[in-house]
């Protein structure tokens, strides 16, 4: 067992840092505040190769594992933790589910595009009525000659309106039929397909957050996913490392909040010393400190699994959930110990106490990882 | 020969070997302290990053000029194993290959510049570039003492670098102006501000540097012509007083009677 950062991973940490402190830092908050998605800057992480990380260099992707992605991940989100959002999204959802599941014409069509990050992706299952209980989706597709023509919507979606190309279940069968739901890939332009409301969100303000709606949506059979019918099983499965992602997501939360509130115990003094020097802020640095290792331990630890190519259904949801809940916890406290000023857009705790809270809701709440880990065990995944 | 042919000659683009002297330098958040009594600087946790005048300046503009012209650029640097991390961002960002001197001690400039002449010599480069300084002893003496060792022109502070053929154009920036130049390669060259933008590796630059060769030779066995006596920190910053704008006068008052600067 080794827990250090090996070579490369200290290398994509560095790299990572340079560019978002020149390209990302300087215009966090005003695209906080104005939620301006930054397409610009998705392209640019493209050209650093962060938008196919594990796509292999044959499709145009960096080829790198997962151990890695996490790594890239963590380092943006001390930046920006939405911009991080967005690239975990565009990776480990509409990417990694087409090239996952995608017949060789397929991957050749659309992995090259998204792998440079020339196009961004969205992915869709979520449904107003219908989140965690997916099996109950509305949106149908209706097979008709070679076409299948989709009706429906899908809410809450990653880059629903800015994606050139979106991966969306639809049912094909049965209500509840776990596998009556079918994978579709719709690009943007096509006919019956358009982006609805944008949401204004408390957090993650500048990955764009937006409805896609489907109206007699007709899109050819060649863009089926797989088998018709597979589709539930493969957003699980992609929400398996979907999980992973959010866990990165939420230690990089959790690391920035951290960082800035232990420097800021350092420099803030008052009755004469540092507040560090208080036990009632050095106790609380050293929960968040120990909280974080156990979040990276849990969520190294899952990946390792998924590389290794052993089912990590529960492990992944070990890591969502503990690291989701400790983003949030660490970002309360940072803001605790800034005081009147974590509560100010001036320092980043503000932000990061914001954009936290989707840690624990997006991609399966905590109380749905529950779920999940507890069916593991009690299916015998003790 | 013809006139078109001495024509093309002139301008054709020649192969070039580039070799890029590269120094590592603590990370400029670094604290700073000595030990030994003051005569050594302190290593411990240091966090360690390519010297930025090497790096942004040299080392991109070599690689533009092969990209722009064919060629190989060589990275070469003098000190322990512990350099291999760092060596390695620079084949990351797109050097062919590196060569490491293995000085596991301390070295001066000269000590530095003797075995860097000796790689240098053998090697058949076309031009030697450097950063105008290091940021941590901002010594800028390699550079001279290299082209002197292996007997080439040496231009120090070059702000622009341009090739056609056998012939650089150069820019330095001078006290109120410019200063434009032409030399023949071979010869070596320090590296200023403006002369390319910094990169940034991309993931692919990232595995391929882990492919990428990079040699460890013997050192000469140099020695050093200067000892370091001893460094000292600056005085510490003394507090800063805030005087409210309503009253300049008060800001005339100090400086007159504490700052006695005016």
């Amino acid at each position: 067992m080794n827990f250090e950062y090996s070579e490369n991973q200290q290398m994509i940490a560095q790299t990572v840092r340079d560019f978002a402190e020149k390209h990302i830092r300087p215009y966090v908050m005003e695209w906080d505040e104005t939620q301006h998605f930054p397409v610009e800057t998705l392209h640019k992480l493209g050209e650093l190769g962060l938008m196919g990380i594990l796509i292999p260099e044959a499709y145009g992707g960096a080829g790198l594992s997962y151990n890695e992605y996490i790594t890239a991940l963590i380092e943006i989100g001390k930046v920006d933790s939405a911009l991080c959002l967005s690239v975990a999204a565009h990776n480990s959802l509409c990417t990694n589910h087409i090239y996952k599941f995608a017949n060789e014409e397929q991957r050749k069509r659309w992995i090259p595009k998204l792998a440079s990050g020339q196009w961004i992706g969205a992915w869709g299952l979520t449904e107003p009525n219908t989140g965690s209980d997916a099996g109950r989706m509305k949106c149908v597709a209706h097979q008709d000659g070679d076409y299948w023509v989709i009706n429906g919507s899908k809410n809450f979606i990653t880059h629903g309106i800015s994606g050139n190309v979106a991966v969306v279940i639809a049912r094909t069968g049965e209500l509840l039929d776990s596998h009556g739901m079918t994978a579709f890939v719709v690009e943007r332009g096509t006919p019956g397909f358009s982006g609805g409301k944008k949401e204004n969100k408390l957090g993650m303000r500048c990955s764009e957050t937006a409805e896609m709606i489907f109206d007699n949506c007709k899109v050819p059979k060649e863009n089926v996913l797989g088998q018709v019918g597979d589709g539930f099983v493969q957003a699980m499965k992609i929400l398996d490392g979907g999980r992973i992602s959010i866990a990165a997501l939420s230690i990089s939360i959790a690391v920035g909040a951290y960082e800035a509130a232990v420097k800021y115990a350092k420099e803030r003094e008052q009755f004469g010393k540092p507040i560090a020097d208080f036990q009632a802020i050095g106790f609380k640095l050293a929960d968040m400190a120990t909280e974080i290792e156990a979040a990276k331990l849990l969520t190294f630890q899952a990946a390792d699994m998924m590389m290794r190519g052993e089912k990590m259904t529960k492990q992944s949801a070990f890591a969502k959930y503990y690291a989701s809940e400790v983003a949030c916890k660490v970002a309360n406290d940072a803001v605790q110990i800034l005081g009147g000023y974590g509560y100010i857009k001036d320092f980043p705790v503000e932000k990061f106490y914001r954009d936290a809270k989707l840690c624990t809701i997006g991609e399966g709440t905590s109380e749905i990882q529950k779920l999940v880990i507890s069916r593991e065990i009690l299916k015998g995944n003790i | 020969m013809s006139k078109l042919a001495s024509h093309f000659l002139i301008n054709k683009n020649k192969f070039m070997k580039f070799l890029v002297c590269i120094s590592l330098v603590p990370d400029t958040t670094t604290k700073i302290s000595f030990v030994d009594n003051d005569t050594k600087f302190n290593n411990d946790k240091v966090q360690w990053i390519l010297n930025p005048y090497d790096e942004w300046y040299a080392l991109v503009r070599a690689l533009e000029l092969k990209e722009a012209n064919g060629g190989n650029v060589t990275v070469v640097n003098v000190g322990p194993a512990e350099n291999d991390q760092v060596i390695r961002k620079a084949l990351a960002i797109g050097a062919d290959d590196a060569i490491r001197i293995d000085v596991t001690g301390d070295a001066d400039s000269f000590a530095i510049a003797s075995e860097i002449a000796a790689v240098a010599k053998s090697g058949g480069y076309d031009m030697i570039l450097l950063g105008k300084e290091t940021i941590n002893y901002n010594g800028s003496n390699l550079g001279g003492m290299l082209a002197e060792l292996i007997d080439l022109p040496f231009i120090s502070y070059a702000s622009k670098l341009d090739v056609a053929g056998n012939t650089a154009t150069i820019e330095r920036d001078i006290e109120g102006g410019k200063e434009v130049l032409t030399a023949d390669v071979p010869f070596v060259i320090s590296c200023a501000k403006g002369m390319a933008e910094a990169r940034i590796p991309n993931m692919k630059g990232i595995m391929s540097a882990k492919t990428k060769p990079l040699n460890v030779v013997a050192p000469q066995g140099v020695g050093s012509l200067t000892s370091v006596v001893k460094y000292e920190l600056p005085p510490a910053k003394s507090a800063c007083k805030m005087i409210s704008a309503d009253h300049p006068e008060e800001l005339i008052r100090l400086l007159h009677e504490e700052a006695k600067m005016i």
